[in-house]
């Protein structure tokens, strides 16, 4: 266990509950907020299976993603060592120096993806190629010492887990009592290697069907950017040694660029190896593939609303590249609107709501009522209808099930307008309206988009297309309409720019919009782009924000002397320059401190502080240091150093 | 005529020797005059240096393996730790007489440890009487274990009172070996590089079954012609003479040219060499792919090699980080005003530059910055307001970890962490590229 704290001391580290439990809980919490009328139950269930379906979508998704990588791994690493194995005695292979196969894995710099990527790797390697693999990560490796002994840990736990029960003095031995070198290593491949030969062949028939007879011994570097060169190169040189007798494959995981390799390695390690490159996709694509599969799509009722997306995909292409982040952020917005919205309970498959429409109660019928697109709804409509929307439940029930039918149909035709106007758009110069359908998507999540600007010049812009790619475009469009399961289309222009301004209508003015579609864009941003500089000064400067005692309510810039001592103390030392002198800081705190005791206190304590406050105030400038704003100064010994400036 | 003479060995037995050790008969002979008889004592150290592949492990291992000398073979890096290696020297003893059953692991922690061990493990043996010889491989190791390993080795054969002799075999000279303190000083003995002469005679040696010693050799002074000017590596030269043979053939399997047919052969093969040179020799490309590319005759052109794929592809605000961290390495403090400040005035290049400066910043390398200005240079270039997140730290963090930065002095977290930029100018002007900031015009070096 670790932690992140910069300061000595003792930590508590509570066992991680047990998921069972989570979940329980979790669904309690649902239903603390709300009563029982408000379906909390029910939309926890919703939330839950949604949720784990669009899991499993994603999964799926990635899969098929690094398939085509995966492939291209396993083809090398089955050719790696099978040249040798094959042919030892033509005389090419005998005066070749025999390389260690090495596999350059670029994977791009969104290094928290890399942990997933690396477990399916591993997977489909145990799958297909070898049991025998080793996931080394520099931080466990600061010498060739620890690295063995990782290496050497994992492999033989993995044979361990093979059979288990065969080898029970094996298990016992601990560790340290392995000698911690490269023979011992090539004694336990030829002990296992040798023992799946003579395996009667009933047992293991299909894994030596799977894997060869002499399986290759994979290393995998998952941030090869960190390791040392010192370790890389011990290691190479001491495994080049031995291939022969161990056939390993390296797998350099790189986020940066390939040249890494040269950086790290100089010329004579570098040709103990055999480098091949293989690149992962790109992570913009795969966040593309993702927004495609998972928010253009009417399999899943649940929107996520134009500021909520841009703040997602601000956070992937400004801050981390991260698509796994990307999903967790999705993530968060299911739990947080299912949680948020009372009426998420409609928020399901179409076929589920006429029962669900008919099982609310009267609360959620209230709930429907003030929702502000269902007001502007009930005011378009006659007097009549209005009073009957208004007070019989039955009546809006049969209006809800309704509107939220058109809302479906709606969002039908909308992706397949949306790809139809994406294939125009896509190919203007320039790319008014965004060259990727994301942008486009969020263009017309934002408002009427054949109301701006950058769709009068993409008109514009088509109206110049040549005959031939208008023809092109076309036929796409009329590719994506015939695939998709909406209603008939027309072929023509004409009819298309009628769809345009026909189905491109805001969601804000779709009724009951609020049902499926998560809007609240500051929530995600608080949790997801938090500011903790900002949240800490906020804290120490405005208390009465996180502790909310109307005591400390303050009125403007003036110390309080009611605010903890450490919020004094943070008051008065913004006022200083770089170094602070702590007698005058001193002084300055007391003053504050002794304003509230009055003027009998003066009196008693004249020019010399009572103890009790210089106490306080050395705790409390203790706990600044603490937190990283001041730090002792060697310039001056009684003076302390600020350390942040500015605002925040 | 054998070179090589010695009473002790018999004459069939050293003209094998001779036959496997071409160009190094006067070492291998030095060797066996100091070596003596098997019984007799020897120097108690031996030190053979020289450099990569001029084969001193080579020499070293037919030497004792054709003899039959009793020797204990470890390479110092395998064995990183000196218990490591003591422990090998042990096991190695152990396993070196056949008819004493494997003795269990025993632990061997100090040099004290090792010499009692030692000890018992020589008495137990037969040949007492012979000269057990402790090869060292890459002794250079041996420096960063602890101190006493390196002198203790060099008077082994006084602290065990035994007829033994270490041998140290490195590439560097035996004066950084040296302790402060002194010790026992060993003979040394220099391996030269092989010359080019000997380089054709030995590659020579192992020609193909199929084709004539004279065709091969042939082949070898072409490849040494290309490679000898970067490459004397003999490992590599035999690799890379392998891996072109297929080539060279090409036409006298075609028909197109028999084996005299040199200036043809020639002709065929020098272009070939160069790109290998340019290519799979700098391990731009494996030497598979090379040989793929041979089969399907294919231009090496069509793969890229590693240093092709110089592109990295960053989130926005990491790009613009990368682009400030370059801008405070490189440009003086002072100089931040004029560059960040909306009304800085004309200050002219000349008037504030100071003596020290007029040398090229770019010349001097990245000077470390601290976080303060790092952020304050990124507010001034990014043209929407950037809230200092946890995600733009962590983004520092990130950089720091792919090596684009590094930090100077981590040894306080709080205390105002500070960075260099270790990215090239080619690099940062790739990356200000795609976000159409024209970096040149804030570096203080091409003002």
């Amino acid at each position: 266990m670790s932690t992140c704290s910069v300061s000595k001391g003792c930590f508590v580290f509570k066992p991680s509950p047990k998921k069972r439990r989570v979940s329980q809980k979790t669904a309690n919490d649902f239903g603390l907020k709300n009563n029982d009328s408000e379906d909390s139950e029910l939309r926890f269930v919703t939330c839950q299976s949604l949720w784990n379906q669009i899991k499993s979508e994603t999964e799926h998704i990635q899969e098929d993603l690094n398939k085509q990588l995966f492939d291209n791994l396993v083809s090398f690493l089955r050719q790696s060592h099978s040249e040798f194995q094959e042919k030892t005695t033509e005389w090419t292979c005998r005066m070749k120096s025999r390389e260690i196969p090495t596999a350059a894995l670029v994977l791009g710099v969104n290094v928290t993806d890399h942990d997933l990527t690396f477990r399916s790797l591993s997977e489909v390697l145990q799958n297909n190629i070898t049991p025998y693999i080793a996931l080394l990560e520099a931080k466990d490796c600061p010498g060739i010492k620890n690295l063995m002994q990782k290496l050497m840990g994992q492999l033989m736990n993995c044979y361990i887990d093979v059979d288990s029960l065969e080898d029970e003095d094996y298990v016992q031995v601990s560790q340290n009592r392995i000698r911690c070198s490269m023979s011992s290593l090539i004694d336990w491949y030829e002990s296992v290697t040798k023992k799946t030969d003579s395996e009667t062949p009933s047992k293991k028939r299909t894994s030596s069907s799977r894997h060869w007879q002499s399986p290759p011994v994979v290393v995998i570097f998952k941030d090869m950017e960190s390791f040392t060169t010192k370790v890389l190169q011990d290691f190479i040189v001491i495994s080049s040694q031995h291939i022969r007798e161990l056939p390993l494959v390296l797998i350099f995981g790189i986020a940066t660029s390939p040249m890494i390799i040269h950086n790290l390695l100089p010329h004579s390690v570098s040709s103990l190896l055999c480098i091949e490159l293989f690149q992962s996709l790109s992570c913009k694509e795969h966040l593309s593939t993702i927004i495609d599969k998972l928010l253009l799509t009417t399999q899943f009722p649940f929107k996520l609303g134009e500021k909520v997306l841009q703040v997602l995909i601000n956070i992937f292409l400004y801050h981390d590249f991260s698509v796994q982040n990307f999903i967790k952020g999705f993530q968060l917005c299911i739990v947080e609107h299912f949680y948020s919205q009372p009426l998420s309970v409609l928020c399901c498959q179409l076929v589920d709501t006429k029962k669900r429409v008919n099982y609310l109660s009267h609360d959620q019928c209230e709930n429907i009522r003030r929702l502000p697109s269902f007001r502007r709804y009930v005011e378009g409509q006659v007097s009549e209808k209005q009073i009957a929307l208004l007070t019989a439940d039955s009546c809006l029930k049969e209006v809800t099930l309704k509107l939220l039918e058109d809302l479906h149909v709606y969002h039908e035709n909308y992706v397949s307008v949306l790809r139809c106007l994406h294939v125009f758009t896509s190919s203007l110069p320039k790319y008014p309206l965004g060259k990727q359908i994301r942008e486009l998507h969020c263009a017309c999540l934002e408002n009427q988009v054949w109301e701006t600007e950058e769709y009068e010049s993409s008109l514009q812009l088509a109206r110049m297309l040549n005959k031939s790619d208008l023809v092109t475009m076309l036929q796409q469009c009329v590719e994506i309409f015939v695939s998709s399961s909406g209603k008939e289309f027309d072929k023509t222009v004409e009819k298309l720019k009628d769809f345009l301004t026909q189905f491109q209508k805001l969601e804000d003015h779709k009724t009951l919009h609020e049902i499926v579609y998560f809007n609240t864009a500051s929530v995600l941003r608080e949790h997801l782009n938090a500011a903790p500089r900002i949240a800490l000064h906020t804290a120490l400067n405005n208390p009465y924000c996180y502790l909310k005692n109307q005591a400390l309510k303050s009125d403007g810039g003036s110390i309080s002397n009611k605010a903890p001592d450490i919020c004094i103390v943070y008051k008065l030392h913004l006022e200083c320059g770089r170094l602070i002198n702590l007698v005058d800081w001193l002084e300055a705190f007391s003053t504050v401190v002794m304003a509230a005791e009055g003027p009998n206190a003066d009196a008693a304590s004249s020019d010399q502080v009572d103890d009790i406050i210089h106490a306080r105030f050395i705790r409390a400038v203790s706990e600044l240091e603490l937190l990283g704003f001041i730090k002792p100064s060697k310039q001056k010994t009684d003076h302390v150093a600020r350390l942040t400036w500015g605002g925040c | 005529m054998p070179n090589l003479e010695h009473p002790a060995y018999p004459a069939a037995t050293l003209l094998h020797l001779e036959s496997l050790v071409p160009c190094r008969e006067s070492q291998v002979s030095m060797l066996l005059s100091i070596f003596g008889e098997r019984q007799q004592f020897t120097f108690p150290s031996i030190f053979i240096y020289g450099h990569t592949s001029s084969g001193k492990t080579y020499v070293m291992q037919t030497l004792l393996n054709t003899l039959e000398l009793p020797h204990v073979f470890v390479n110092c890096v395998e064995y990183f730790t000196s218990r490591l290696l003591l422990e090998e020297i042990l096991i190695q003893l152990q396993s070196c007489c056949s008819e004493t059953e494997q003795t269990s692991h025993v632990p061997c922690d100090t040099f004290n440890d090792f010499v009692r061990l030692f000890k018992q493990a020589v008495l137990s043996r037969e040949l007492q009487d012979q000269t057990l010889y402790i090869v060292l491989d890459r002794a250079e190791q041996l420096r960063e274990m602890e101190a006493n390993i390196l002198p203790a080795f060099l008077r082994l054969q006084e602290l065990t009172d035994r007829n033994v002799t270490v041998v140290l075999l490195s590439e560097i000279v035996w004066e950084l070996f040296r302790p402060n303190i002194g010790c026992f000083e060993p003979f040394t003995l220099y391996f030269p590089d092989y010359s080019i002469g000997h380089l054709q005679k030995i590659l020579s040696q192992n020609h193909p079954p199929e084709y004539s010693a004279d065709f091969y050799a042939a082949y070898i002074n072409i490849l040494l012609g290309v490679f000898y000017m970067v490459c004397r590596d003999l490992k590599e030269l035999q690799h890379l003479a392998a891996l072109n043979f297929s080539k060279y053939c090409e036409p006298v399997v075609r028909g197109e040219a028999n084996e005299r047919d040199t200036r043809k052969l020639w002709k065929n093969i020098e272009p070939h060499l160069k790109k290998a040179m340019q290519t799979v020799y700098l391990r731009e490309i494996s030497s598979s792919q090379w040989e793929r590319l041979q089969c399907d005759n294919g231009e090496p052109g069509q793969l890229k090699g590693l240093s092709a794929h110089t592109h990295v592809e960053l989130p926005y605000y990491s790009k613009f980080l990368l682009i400030a961290a370059y801008l405070a390495s490189y440009n003086p403090v002072r100089t931040d005003k004029r560059f960040f400040l909306k009304h800085h005035g004309k200050i002219r290049k000349t008037n504030f530059m100071k003596k020290h400066e007029k040398t090229s910043n770019h010349l001097l390398g990245p000077k470390p910055f601290p976080l303060d200005r790092l952020l304050a240079i990124l507010y001034s270039i990014v043209d929407n307001r950037v809230a200092p997140t946890a995600n733009i730290f962590s983004q520092i963090t990130s950089l720091v970890t792919l090596q684009l930065l590094s930090m100077v002095g981590h040894n306080d977290q709080l205390d105002g962490p500070r960075y260099k930029c270790t990215v090239s100018l080619d690099f940062i002007r790739a990356i200000a590229r795609t976000v159409n900031f024209d970096i040149i015009k804030y570096l203080y070096d091409f003002l």
